[in-house]
């Protein structure tokens, strides 16, 4: 009802992506987010890989929603970690394209050599 | 994949997989040996579940495990209608 009612008018065709209930909070409570007074669930968004790991959430009180974009930039800073077998790490801030390190013995105490704070914000 | 379910008013709502069914809080008495589950952890498994979904006009079932080999991401929240 709120796909079609309210939703349709924000995403042509409505949401592209299965819409689940969780009546009962069960499933918000496996994954901490249903508080039993209120009776609702938390905005909570989790990151899962391809092997079923939990790579990152985050979990918002009700008024304040999520960023969309932050969640799809994690997403392929973990698809491009993950490519490279994780011999490459992602600086803060990092989008595809941007400078990887390698970690390792030569990278230590080293990282204010080849990455800035300033570009983070490039 | 997912499964069309039949439309009906009562549909059968979803939980963790794997875990004990019909058991509340209360049968498990004492209450204060209630046992505290830690909160989901980074690097270790989500917890499976099978949950009633919405998709595209259809009622279907969602299992967390029928997704492995993508990357998912599952968001909560606290109801229709709620704003943002």
């Amino acid at each position: 009802m709120w796909n079609d009612h309210e939703l349709t008018k924000m995403v042509a065709g409505g949401v592209p992506f299965p819409m689940l209930s969780d009546s009962g909070g069960r499933v918000g409570t496996a994954y901490g987010v249903y508080d039993p007074d209120a009776g609702v669930e938390m905005r909570g968004r989790f990151i899962i890989d391809p092997d079923g790991i939990v790579q990152g959430y985050e979990v918002l009180t009700p008024p304040v929603g999520r960023n969309v974009a932050e969640t799809i930039r994690q997403i392929q800073a973990y698809q491009h970690v993950r490519a490279s077998k994780g011999t490459e790490a992602t600086p803060s801030g990092w989008r595809p394209g941007k400078l990887t390190l390698k970690p390792g013995p030569d990278l230590v105490g080293r990282v204010w050599e080849v990455w800035k704070p300033s570009m983070e914000r490039e | 994949m997912a499964e069309e379910v039949k439309v009906g008013c009562a549909r059968p709502t979803g939980g963790p997989v794997g875990q004990p069914q019909g058991k509340g809080p209360e049968e498990n008495a004492p209450a204060q040996a209630k046992e505290v589950k830690p909160m989901i952890q980074v690097g270790k498994p989500a917890p499976d579940f099978v949950s009633p979904a919405y998709h595209q006009g259809k009622f279907t079932q969602v299992k967390l495990s029928d997704h492995l080999g993508k990357w998912v991401v599952l968001c909560f929240y606290p109801g229709d209608f709620t704003f943002v």
